[in-house]
């Protein structure tokens, strides 16, 4: 199991969850910066994630959507607030209507760290909301999303690897 | 929760503003309908023969003493129980975690197949 630790502030209300991976940081990067690879694991297989827009500058937005079994999309977007590659990247994540305006809540405040010692890197990635609206909210879309349907996908994973 | 000399004062405060909060009847029956579902600010002051001023008064008293908790929906302002909020804001976390667990383990996946798989170097 690659997840170290997780840590939950309730009145911070930030989740953080820690890896380690046995790749170096360079490698760990790409699952962040290429939009292909990240496409192979923002979504769960049932809700498929499409990068539209990938812009990793300071500033720079990217725009995604996930499509759910009934053809139904779900659209979320970046607003990239630092990058150092491939150490540190910072966003605002947030989930957007089919025009691309923003939904209610506020966008969840993404910190990415990534550091390589001796060919393991620990990937640090903190969630932060602005309030517990926003919270519920983007939980609830999760949910609508299907991506909290968790246990179970791990072993189609397995199963599928090799067509990868 | 670290205790400490001034958490133990913090506690004492916290206490002061919750017994303080429920020395009154009509919050405490607000906080009693609160703890029943969402009202609105408007629809609470509908069960009371006081104004709607006197109610906000009422609820930001309870607030203090975080017994509940306000937000705005469309122009209502929506009065619940902060004990539910709590557990709703450690359901929302715990979700989250889920999530992020499973994203985690698909990159894992996908390091460990690229390393195994010549058809899809990685690059360098």
């Amino acid at each position: 199991m690659p997840v170290t630790a997780v840590n939950k502030d309730f009145d911070a209300l930030t989740m953080t969850i820690t890896a380690e991976l046995h790749a170096g940081a360079d490698r760990v990067w790409e699952l962040w910066s290429d939009p292909r690879q990240l496409e192979r694991w923002w979504g769960p297989p049932s809700h498929p994630a499409t990068f539209v827009d990938h812009d990793l500058s300071p500033g720079g937005r990217t725009t995604y959507f996930m499509a759910g079994p009934e053809g139904e999309k779900f659209h979320g977007r970046w607003r990239i607030e630092e990058i150092e590659p491939p150490k540190l990247l910072r966003f605002a994540d947030d989930d957007t209507d089919d025009e691309g305006k923003p939904n209610d809540g506020g966008p969840a405040e993404m910190t990415v760290t990534i550091a390589e010692v001796d060919g393991t890197t620990t990937m640090s990635i903190e969630s932060r909301f602005p309030d517990r609206e926003s919270l519920e909210r983007a939980i609830e879309m999760r949910m609508e999303e299907g991506m909290t349907e968790a246990l179970g996908q791990i072993d189609g994973l397995l199963a599928g690897a090799e067509v990868n | 929760m670290v205790v400490s000399g001034e958490t133990k004062r913090d506690d004492e405060e916290a206490a002061d503003l919750l017994f303080g909060a429920l020395a009154d009847p009509t919050r405490r029956d607000i906080f009693r309908r609160a703890h029943g579902g969402r009202f609105s600010v408007s629809a609470l002051a509908r069960e009371y023969p006081i104004s709607v001023a006197a109610v906000q008064k009422h609820v930001a008293v309870l607030e203090r003493a975080e017994l509940v908790s306000k937000h705005r929906v469309g122009r209502e302002s929506i009065v619940r129980a902060e004990t539910e909020a709590l557990v709703r804001a450690h359901a929302a976390l715990d979700h989250l975690e889920a999530v992020w667990r499973d994203r985690v383990e698909r990159m894992d996946q996908i390091l460990e197949t690229d390393k195994g798989d010549s058809r899809c170097p990685s690059p360098q």
